[in-house]
């Protein structure tokens, strides 16, 4: 055992993905205590003076971790940290960048002093020893959407929600890279614990209105084209057509989660789970719809 | 599975000669197929001493790990299954561990709701048939804590103190002499488990036809989700008369209309 929890060890390896800009890549999976939780993307962008890291990864050894591989990239001191939206896997290292800068929506910095806690507890039973020293933390400041230069990088923070009540997107004007965070996912099913499927297909809208050459979703490989937004967008109209669908014709929820998904979604990783979190999570409010008060 | 009822087929062979003394007891103890820890007590105190099998036709659908503890939805039914006359929902490992009970005088043994788990459990259905015999069957559910002992959602939002016992419901023609009736209820569903909120929860549910004939009786206990969602499976057409209490003695009344 001594030997497993000195081998905590996330392997992360930063890919290029643009002139500055590099991308840490996890897998499409759940949250096991193989993977120790890193089934998340994260990324930095390097300037003349600061570095901009997008997302810290689900506990404090990620975002040491991550913190160690950035300096083998670059001399480069970390500055800014964006936090893209309140999920345990993204913000959970942001306690190794204690003399950063961590920026966060509004919305999000509320969701994460007010659930944090509760989602890192439930993390740590996932994922075990990976999580030790792990602490749910606010972010520092709050991040105003707009343009901004850091490190002589100019970056156009874009404010939105849909996948949670605040997703902050990161786009680097020179690289024209765009960081979606969980707004798009690429061959993995879209999860929606905190998800308004409207607002989030209308973030959708807005994401093909902005001109980028390279795409990096929250989870899934990176793309250089709208493949992601329209596989997410794809899933996501299918997901509330067939849960209203259902609720019209008064069906049980267990019947719901038992409807088999069309075969074009059957090659996103972890389908059958997301699928049917997705029942528990919209279905309530659906089925409420088709309930006249008597 | 197999095994349980494999005895049970040799026992009933050996009951239509002399039936030796110790054959009952391979009937009384069939083998858990779910391996529950507390098999024999759950069985001793719901089914008691009446002739029980496990029977694989009884299905409790759900999935398989809880998403939100609060709200585990079941799907409970019985293919090829006929004559059930009393339907029985418990969970082995729950601090209260009996759901519901449900009489499906004029209704498919079919059940959907949802329910507050608190640790990882099997949940099960016992249904008795006309005959008198249990035919039990369930699933394991994962789960990590916090259902039964947190408070419900409403009681910390005060929502109930103005919509207690509201009635949503609506009916849905399946085939004639058929009907599935979803409804929900507004009601927090206490448990008293959560510390200083009191046991409240609705208590009885009955259905029935416009002429006041009896469809289905349900009885729900603690474990019942918060604002109650039921779906059931009347052999009926036309409207339904909904007539329901809690344990405070509170009345609930609705007609619904297809």
């Amino acid at each position: 055992m001594a030997v497993a929890q000195a081998a905590n060890d996330y392997r992360l390896g930063a890919q290029a993905v643009a002139e500055g800009v590099y991308v840490f890549s996890g897998r499409n999976e759940h949250f096991t205590r193989d993977n120790g939780g890193n089934i998340v993307n994260t990324g930095f962008i390097v300037g003349t003076d600061a570095v901009i890291v997008i997302d810290t990864g689900p506990s404090l050894q990620y975002g040491e971790q991550q913190r160690k591989a950035i300096a083998a990239i670059t001399r480069v001191p970390v500055r800014q940290v964006y936090v893209t939206h309140q999920h345990p896997d993204h913000y959970l290292g942001d306690a190794a960048y204690a003399d950063a800068s961590i920026a966060a929506l509004p919305a999000t910095i509320s969701a994460i002093q007010t659930q944090g806690n509760a989602l890192a507890d439930n993390l740590y039973r996932l994922v075990g020893g990976w999580m030790a020293g792990t602490q749910s933390q606010s972010p520092t400041s709050t991040a105003q959407p707009g343009a901004v230069e850091i490190g002589g990088r100019k970056l156009r923070l874009i404010g939105t929600a849909g996948h949670t009540a605040g997703d902050l997107m990161v786009y680097d004007e020179a690289s024209r890279t765009l960081f979606a965070g969980d707004l798009v996912f690429h061959d993995r099913a879209p999860t929606t614990p905190n998800a308004d499927l409207l607002q989030w297909l209308n973030a959708l809208d807005q994401i093909r209105q902005i001109d980028f050459k390279v795409l990096v979703p929250g989870h899934g490989a990176v793309v250089r084209d709208a493949s992601a937004i329209e596989q997410t967008r794809d899933y996501l109209q299918w997901l509330s057509t067939s849960l209203h669908t259902a609720a019209e014709q008064g069906r049980d929820m267990v019947e719901v989660m038992n409807q088999p998904l069309p075969d074009r979604f059957q090659k996103l990783a972890v389908h059958d789970e997301e699928y049917r979190r997705s029942v528990s999570h919209l279905y309530p409010a659906i089925e409420l719809k088709s309930l006249p008060r008597r | 599975m197999s095994r349980a009822r494999a005895a049970l087929l040799v026992c009933a062979l050996w009951c239509a000669g002399s039936l030796p003394a110790h054959a009952a007891t391979a009937v009384d103890t069939p083998v858990d197929p779910l391996n529950s820890p507390s098999w024999q007590y759950m069985r001793q105190r719901f089914l008691g001493k009446d002739p029980m099998v496990f029977d694989a036709r009884v299905q409790v659908q759900m999935p398989s790990a809880a998403e939100d503890q609060m709200q585990v939805p079941v799907h409970v039914s019985a293919p090829g299954l006929t004559d059930v006359v009393d339907v029985l929902v418990f969970a082995d490992l729950n601090p209260l561990p009996k759901i519901l009970r449900y009489q499906p005088t004029s209704a498919a043994p079919d059940i959907g709701f949802r329910f507050k788990v608190e640790q990882s459990t099997p949940v099960r259905a016992a249904m008795r048939t006309r005959d008198g015999v249990w035919h039990v069957g369930g699933a394991w559910l994962r789960a990590s804590g916090g259902g039964c002992t947190a408070p419900s959602v409403g009681t910390g939002q005060g929502l109930w103190q103005d919509r207690l016992g509201e009635i949503s419901a609506r009916l849905w023609p399946q085939q004639p002499g058929l009907e599935r009736l979803r409804l929900r209820m507004i009601h927090p569903m206490d448990t008293g488990l959560a510390a200083g909120i009191p046991v409240f929860h609705i208590d009885r549910i009955d259905m029935r036809a416009s002429d006041g004939r009896l469809l289905a009786s349900l009885q729900t206990y603690e474990p019942v989700s918060e604002n109650p969602v039921i779906s059931v499976d009347l052999q009926h057409s036309g409207p339904v008369r909904i007539d329901a209490h809690d344990i405070q003695g509170n009345r609930f009344a609705a007609t619904v209309t297809p």
